[in-house]
């Protein structure tokens, strides 16, 4: 109860001297803000990114079309076929020509178009999703499904979800070391401003000193100020991130419109601003101690 | 209650500040310690408060020796002492309430008992009224009673004062030594130094005499 009564205090004297100083503290937590900002809306973007390509199936996936004029004997023939080179790796799905005529009618609009066609320009396509598959497995597959009777094309569908993927991944990486990057800046911007604070109050130190403050009484409101600095910038970082998740939100949509998805974007959650605001604090703490570890037992 | 026993100070290049020096003051005493500059009066209360450690011999309060004390301990013993230095060491940027209530908060009163204990030392110091006025803006007397005020209010029973009417005209130096001896006579055992040691005469204090660090 006493340690948190101390704490409680030590921070109160933390918060009047940002108060002292508004404009300083104003542009340390900016920089700070913006430094945690570009982490923090690069999550925001990459976890988007990640929604969307998690509507898109990134599982190996093989479209196999019949040629326009191949009976239904010959397309039954085919999926038994289908199924015997499959085995127990995957399963396939019949798309017959009048479902794909009936779903491009729905989805795109365009049955003006289609009617004033002579017939259906679509063939029987079937659709063979397989559990899991390295790429020498899909060549040899989609090999044999070539070489069936009266199959016009096969195509690989998964490579552009496998990409996508790959690059989720990669972003991922990249975020990850920038953030540790500029965690580390954020850090050296505390530890700089602890000491400058160090210097603007070495007379309240020494005299706090000759009066009988402890090592810890003397620390603990920079380990605050530190600690408040980070929350703070935290707060302008994700608020930040808000604005960005404004302005990119419109455009955004756009872009998934033209193809064919339905794509909102999603500002940063409660739990991933608890997470930050955490994350900011803490950094600024570490750098405070830091500073204060290096630069109090200077002062006599 | 304080006992100095051969105690020497000598700084690093040489110069020997105080040399085996033996004082003893009883409980409630008030003791002027008089010589020029560089006898070693601030050295002597700078001893006692633990800013220095002496070269040789022992500085007992209470029978404890206080020069062996760890670094650890030693904020816990000058916040037991009411310490008074030449320079006076206030806080320009905080108000004269901020600048006493510094100890308390140090020692961590509750704010309410605390804030009373200051307005208390205020008063007993003759700044009533003043608590917002800032050091800045007293006069060099005024500015010593508020030294005096924070050295008091976490009512200490040794009260250690360095040169504490340097600078002052007559009257604000008798002023302040009245204030010493009101102290001493509701029971602080008062140690100070002076070059003045005429201004503290019609109290009839104990008076010591250091000369080139030894005494007279």
């Amino acid at each position: 109860m006493n340690w948190l009564r101390l704490q409680m205090r030590a921070g109160l004297r933390a918060a009047r001297q940002m108060l002292r100083q508004p404009f300083n503290t104003l542009l340390a937590a900016l920089v700070v803000g913006i430094a945690a900002a570009l982490p923090a809306t690069g999550y925001m973007l990459l976890g988007n990114l990640q929604r969307l390509a998690g509507t898109v199936s990134a599982a190996p996936e093989i479209s196999v079309f019949m040629q326009p004029a191949a009976s239904a004997d010959t397309v039954k023939d085919t999926e038994k076929k289908i199924r015997a080179l499959l085995a127990k790796d995957g399963r396939v799905e019949l798309i017959s020509r009048d479902t794909a005529l009936k779903r491009f009618r729905d989805n795109e609009g365009l049955s003006e178009i289609l009617d004033a066609l002579p017939e259906n320009p679509f063939a029987d396509a079937f659709v063979v999703r397989l559990k899991d598959a390295d790429a020498q497995r899909l060549e040899a597959l989609r090999s044999e499904l070539s070489k069936l009777p009266e199959v016009e094309h096969v195509q690989l569908d998964s490579d552009w979800a496998k990409r996508l993927d790959a690059l989720i991944a990669l972003g991922r990486q990249a975020l990850t070391m920038l953030a540790g990057v500029l965690g580390l800046g954020l850090v050296a911007v505390t530890f700089n401003t602890i000491r400058l604070q160090l210097l603007t109050q070495r007379d309240e130190i020494e005299v706090s000193r000759l009066l009988g403050a402890t090592d810890a009484w003397i620390r603990r409101p920079f380990h605050w100020f530190g600690a408040l600095q980070g929350l703070l910038g935290g707060v302008l970082a994700g608020l930040l991130a808000l604005v960005a998740t404004r302005m990119l939100a419109q455009p955004m949509g756009e872009l998934a419109g033209l193809y064919s998805l339905e794509f909102v974007l999603r500002p940063l959650a409660a739990l991933d601003w608890v997470v930050l605001l955490a994350l900011c604090a803490l950094l600024g703490w570490l750098g405070a101690s830091a500073s204060v570890r290096r630069h109090l037992s200077r002062i006599a | 209650m304080i006992r100095f026993e051969q105690v020497t100070k000598r700084y690093p290049g040489g110069h020997t500040a105080l040399e085996r020096v033996d004082i003893d003051i009883a409980r409630g005493e008030m003791v002027v310690v008089t010589g020029h500059s560089g006898a070693g009066k601030s050295t002597l209360l700078k001893l006692l408060a633990v800013l220095e450690r002496p070269t040789e011999g022992r500085v007992l309060v209470g029978g404890e020796n206080v020069s062996a004390l760890k670094r650890a301990a030693l904020p816990y013993w000058r916040r037991s002492i009411g310490l008074i230095m030449q320079d006076q060491r206030l806080l320009f940027d905080r108000s004269a309430f901020d600048n006493v209530m510094l100890p308390l908060s140090i020692s961590s009163h509750p704010p309410r008992e605390a804030a009373k204990r200051v307005s208390a030392a205020l008063e007993r110091v003759g700044l009533a009224g003043r608590e917002k006025a800032m050091p800045v803006e007293l006069s060099g007397g005024e500015q010593q009673r508020l030294t005096i005020a924070r050295a008091i209010v976490n009512r200490p029973q040794i009260l250690l004062a360095d040169e504490p009417t340097a600078h002052l005209d007559d009257a604000y130096a008798r002023d302040i030594a009245d204030l010493f001896r009101s102290f001493n006579e509701a029971g602080v055992t008062v140690l100070l130094t002076t070059h003045d040691g005429g201004l503290f005469e019609r109290y009839a204090p104990r008076r010591l005499s250091l000369a080139h660090g030894t005494l007279q």
